[in-house]
């Protein structure tokens, strides 16, 4: 019966070791190279190697397929100091993976050689349990709790969209979020925007909304601006958020927030409602469509009444919002599909979604062939209806 | 005969009713006809040239006219033509 060492030699025998100095160029330039954390969780949580995927030693052959496919995809596995690395690239050899190296001297070597390593972000045990619902899902898992958690979305209007917008984006745990409204609240407002509450009439919108969503989540960093957006202001606003949620009440904004987010390369994700209808559709960062190829041009101010002239079924912006934090999510997580290239249209009284299909215009001002993005004007146009 | 959907802003010229029937081999025609049981209706979704208006979309079942034969798209018999105009609100 082999003791450990003559069974640890006999399989670093069979595998191939690699070392620091070897591995170490795949920081700047991993290829197709997939490096491979295989140590215990309280390990990992004290430091790894920047790239370095984090799967441990005893979910590695359950797990390894997913993460690594193709099974002559280069791999490199590291353990603390060497030895349960080699174990594990005999494992993965065994399941047929053909390029395998084990990380000779492990994260010991690796530090001890002054080699940049990093520490993980990682759920708090609150955190762990407070996501469970989402880590149990293996298309989000932990690492795509941590990504959300990283990401930043910004609500524009802090009403009827984006009330429910916000408030699912603070649950599901999104890191940041913006929140641009000039208004206070009404009680006319009650019947529909759930981030605000009797006890907060007069006050200012962004206020009465961090004040809900840092209740729900008070992980939650929320970034207030007190203001509308104009051409001005709009770059900067829009500069730090990864994701757009358009909920304005008027054109003249959505213009505007459709002409910033291309110049900056921002996905945005744009719902309107209108009595008892809705419109929904993602205008991604990069291609298109975007606002321009479906509306080209605004409806003159006697065409576009807004919602306080009009009328809203309070529900209506409800389900839109919803939807709109749905997509938002998925593109954090770059997840499923989403409503880029479609407009999804709800009918409330008929309970009718029709999905139609929309294209990119070549001659688009904003999006079309050949247009520099970078050189796109931003206008302030005329106040084209009364908004809000 | 082709099913027009009326959006929630033009119901009010269609007594409320969202969906009409309407002959015609073009979404011209169609819009001829629409028209014709409602009239007024027709200047709402084209401009004095004609025109669609470029604030309003008309999609012939879920394509887009402007990227099919325009006003001269053809339509067969059940073929659903919406009329989606652009609304803003948001609150």
């Amino acid at each position: 019966m082999p003791s450990y060492q003559s069974f640890l030699s006999a399989v670093k025998a069979e595998v191939k070791e690699t070392d620091v100095q070897a591995v170490k160029p795949l920081l700047d330039d991993p290829g197709r190279t997939v490096l491979v954390d295989i140590r215990e969780r309280d390990e990992w949580t004290q430091g790894y190697i920047p790239g370095a995927l984090w799967i441990s030693r005893g979910f590695l052959e359950s797990k390894i397929e997913d993460a690594v496919p193709d099974r002559d995809t280069p791999v490199v596995l590291y353990c603390a100091g060497g030895n349960r690395s080699a174990f594990a690239a005999k494992a993965l050899q065994q399941m047929g993976y053909t390029d395998v190296a084990s990380m000779a001297g492990g994260f010991t070597a690796w530090k001890r050689s002054g080699l940049p390593w990093k520490m993980p972000t990682v759920l708090t045990p609150e955190q762990s349990q407070r996501y469970s619902r989402h880590t149990l899902l293996p298309e989000i898992g932990e690492a795509g709790q941590i990504k959300l958690m990283e990401s930043s979305a910004l609500c524009i209007g802090a009403g009827g969209l984006g009330s429910p917008s916000s408030l699912y984006l603070a649950a599901a745990g999104v890191g940041t979020i913006g929140m641009i409204d000039d208004d206070v609240v009404d009680a006319s407002n009650l019947q529909r925007q759930i981030l605000h509450n009797l006890d907060r009439v007069g006050m200012a919108k962004v206020d009465s909304a961090e004040k809900t969503l840092r209740g729900l989540n008070p992980d939650l960093q929320v970034k207030k601006f007190q203001d509308r957006l104009t051409s001005d202001n709009v770059m900067e606003v829009l500069a730090p958020f990864d994701v757009i949620v358009d909920g304005a009440d008027n054109f003249q904004t959505r213009y505007l927030v459709n002409d910033a987010a291309l110049k900056l390369g921002k996905p945005v994700v744009h719902a309107s409602i209108f009595r008892f209808e809705g419109q929904i559709t993602v205008f991604p960062a990069e291609g298109g469509p975007c606002y321009r190829c479906l509306y080209p041009e605004p409806p003159p101010p006697e065409e576009a009444p807004s919602c306080s002239e009009a009328g809203v079924l309070g529900v209506l912006p409800g389900i839109m919002g919803v939807l709109q934090a749905t997509e938002t999510v998925k593109l954090m997580l770059g997840l499923g599909q989403t409503l880029a290239g479609r407009l999804l249209v709800y009918d409330a009284l008929k309970t009718k979604f029709r999905e139609l299909k929309l294209r990119r215009d070549p001659k688009c001002p904003t999006c079309g062939e050949g247009v520099d993005r970078s050189k796109i004007e931003l206008i302030d146009y005329v106040q084209f209806c009364a908004g809000g | 005969m082709a099913n027009v959907r009326i959006p929630t802003p033009l119901r009010k010229l269609t007594e409320g009713k969202e969906e009409v029937t309407c002959a015609g081999a073009t979404v011209r025609a169609v819009l001829d006809d629409l028209d014709r049981q409602h009239p007024g209706i027709k200047a709402r979704i084209c401009d004095d040239s004609g025109a669609v208006r470029k604030f309003i979309n008309l999609f012939a079942n879920d394509e887009d006219i402007r990227f099919l034969q325009n006003l001269d798209t053809p339509v067969a018999d059940r073929d659903e033509l919406s009329i989606v105009p652009a609304i803003a609100g948001g609150r």
